[in-house]
């Protein structure tokens, strides 16, 4: 039982007691966006069907470190290919193959490069998976349409006064604001 | 100022659009589908068949013998892969380049890439005559001393291009899917529904802190796709022009092969695009025929490029004095085989023409008629150079000529059974169009001054 609940507890979502504003037009979506962050709410959810043109920049977003994990792996893999077919084709058991050298570099390169890419794929979504908190089971839904064609600002209850939120978020113009857990 | 055209037809809202395309995962399939599901499951039959007969009874059900010991094996395995190529190079390329219309036909492009990879793995390792030991490929620790793979092999080459190529394509199609599913997810009634597709979305939330992580790995994926595509069919190639038999030995192979798999594989996409425009009214919105014309420009484009290898392929065999070379691309073309080389030129460098006028590259029975020559012209390019090289090379004692056997037809005939058996499947499964990507080129062509 041990393994099984702490296992649960890993993917189950926990949500937290917010204020969520709904919103139905792109555009109105990303200014609310920005001009609760200017509000100074730095704890700013915004959620989207589809990624937002400019939302990054609208809540400060600084640009996704993923990069670095592909290029590290990537140096990685290229690495590992380098020294395993070193290690297999003159450390362990060398075999001479119609004469070819025993470390043919060049003939080396397809399995290394291979190896580069493989690893820097692999890693790249592990750590987007990873970041993102995924798997996650059964995350909180604010509301189902926020993956067709709604658009949410949510910010916890603890970053401060729910009633000031809500005021904000109806004086920028959504649609909806309730209290939701996400 | 050159007015682009929309990429949606018929004004559709957000809604509309994650309505038209969940709604295929959340109807039952009518007779038409159903029709279609099993005449491809018959031919899947086939093929299981076919193979069977390979593993019980040996390689000898097949046409191959000495010296024509590469056969229909290697020519389709050459064929899928090549066919897969189209598909990265719609979601991966084209996404590099910013082409938006790839969003109409990404997820069907990548899921056919998929397909095609799983089709064509099963017959170099089914070649091989004994499958079951297939793990050999591989290299791991064993206790024949351990006796390592001969990574100086082009066929480990290809173990590795072709795993990787897999590899990488599965996980970049479900990364790509992972919002849709979470959409479905949430508009699902049926608690198993929710709980399947709850699972498969990996409780996506779509926050933005999310989909910035999710754009960057998006586009990492893209770039690395790019030159592993480029590799694979290289490796391929390099199946044959590692070797030194003639027509096979030649530096033009890895682009040549690339051209020849982009141009194989659009004629597949544009095959079943049009089969799909027909069995789903309302994909004609998405895939409009402004994006089957892009198709068609890039095969006629590609076709002129196989074409200009073709013409290559004789000029260097006279210009490099080889007489060994010299007689295997005469013989390519007034030899023993010459209908198959005649039947490759035809498809592959004439028909594709047509394209060059407008109206037909917009008409889709002409684009239908001429992806299926382009389909079999591409099968017998690679006929031509598996079998015409292998049947008479340096030693006249030494030629021999093949010819394919039932089960070798029924090989050839069946992939294609399996191929469409798991497409349809794919079609009613998951979501068809990235509803994700589709939805920001709703505006593209539509108000003035979007970009």
């Amino acid at each position: 039982m041990g393994i099984i609940d702490s296992v649960e507890n890993l993917l189950r979502a926990k949500g937290q007691p917010g204020v969520a504003g709904i919103w139905e037009e792109e555009h109105a979506f990303v200014e609310a966006a920005r001009k609760t962050h200017e509000a100074g709410h730095k704890n700013l959810e915004a959620i989207s069907p589809y990624p937002l043109h400019g939302i990054d920049d609208a809540i400060g977003i600084p640009r996704s470190f993923i990069p670095w994990v592909t290029f590290t792996f990537g140096l990685g893999g290229c690495l590992f290919g380098i020294w395993f077919t070193w290690w297999t084709s003159t450390q362990d058991w060398a075999i001479n193959v119609g004469g070819k050298p025993m470390w043919s570099l060049a003939a080396f390169i397809p399995v290394i490069f291979e190896c580069t890419i493989l690893l820097a794929a692999l890693s790249s979504v592990a750590a987007m998976i990873l970041i993102n908190g995924l798997p996650k089971v059964d995350p909180p839904t604010i509301d189902p349409d926020l993956t067709s064609h709604k658009f949410a600002l949510w910010i916890p209850s603890s970053a401060g006064d729910t009633t000031q939120v809500k005021e904000l978020f109806k004086s920028l113009g959504a649609s909806d604001v309730k209290e939701a857990e996400f | 100022m050159l007015r682009r055209e929309p990429l949606v037809l018929g004004d559709k809202t957000l809604k509309d659009v994650t309505d038209d395309i969940c709604s295929l995962v959340e109807t039952m399939p009518g007779a038409k589908y159903l029709a279609t599901l099993l005449t491809a499951k018959g031919l899947f039959l086939i093929y299981i068949v076919a193979q069977a007969m390979t593993v019980i009874y040996g390689m000898g059900m097949m046409g191959i013998s000495h010296p024509v010991g590469w056969g229909t094996d290697i020519i389709t395995f050459v064929f899928w892969i090549g066919i897969g190529h189209a598909g990265t190079l719609i979601s991966a390329v084209l996404f590099l380049f910013r082409q938006k219309w790839r969003t109409a036909i990404a997820r069907s492009a990548e899921a056919m890439t998929v397909f095609a990879v799983m089709v064509a793995g099963t017959f170099p390792i089914l070649h091989t005559g004994r499958p079951w030991l297939g793990y050999w490929l591989l290299p791991y620790p064993n206790q024949r001393g351990p006796l390592w793979v001969n990574f100086r092999s082009p066929l480990i080459w290809d173990v590795f291009a072709v795993s990787t190529y897999a590899t990488v394509s599965i996980v970049f199609w479900y990364i790509g899917m992972v919002p849709d599913l979470a959409a479905i997810r949430d508009r699902a009634k049926n608690i198993w529904r929710k709980r399947i597709y709850g699972a498969l979305s990996l409780g996506w939330r779509g926050t933005a802190k999310n989909w910035n992580h999710y754009e960057m790995v998006y586009m990492l994926l893209a770039g690395l796709a790019t030159p592993l595509v480029l590799s694979v069919h290289s490796i391929v190639s390099f199946d044959f022009a590692v070797a030194i038999v003639p027509g096979w030995h030649t530096t033009i192979f890895p682009p040549y092969f690339v051209a020849g798999a982009i141009f194989s594989g659009f004629g597949m996409v544009v095959t079943l695009m049009c089969v799909l425009r027909w069995v789903i009214p309302w994909f004609k919105d998405y895939v409009t025929i402004h994006h089957m014309e892009n198709m068609n420009k890039i095969i006629m484009t590609t076709g002129l490029m196989v074409g200009y290898a073709y013409a290559s392929e004789f000029f260097i065999a006279w210009y490099g004095g080889n007489p060994y070379e010299v007689f295997i691309f005469v013989n390519r073309a007034t030899g023993h085989y010459a209908w198959a080389y005649w039947i490759m030129v035809t498809c592959n460098v004439i028909i594709p023409q047509v394209f060059w006028k407008k109206s037909w590259r917009r008409s889709i029975p002409v684009m239908f008629v001429v992806s299926i020559f382009v389909n079999i012209g591409m099968w017998f390019e690679r006929f031509v150079i598996v079998i015409t090289s292998l049947h008479a090379d340096f030693l006249p004692a030494n030629w021999g000529n093949w010819a394919p056997t039932l089960t070798d037809w029924g090989a050839i005939v069946g992939s294609f059974g399996m191929f469409f058996f798991i497409f349809l499947l794919y079609i009613r499964v998951l979501p068809s169009i990235s509803i994700a990507e589709v939805k920001p080129c709703l505006g593209v062509g539509k108000e003035e001054g979007g970009h």
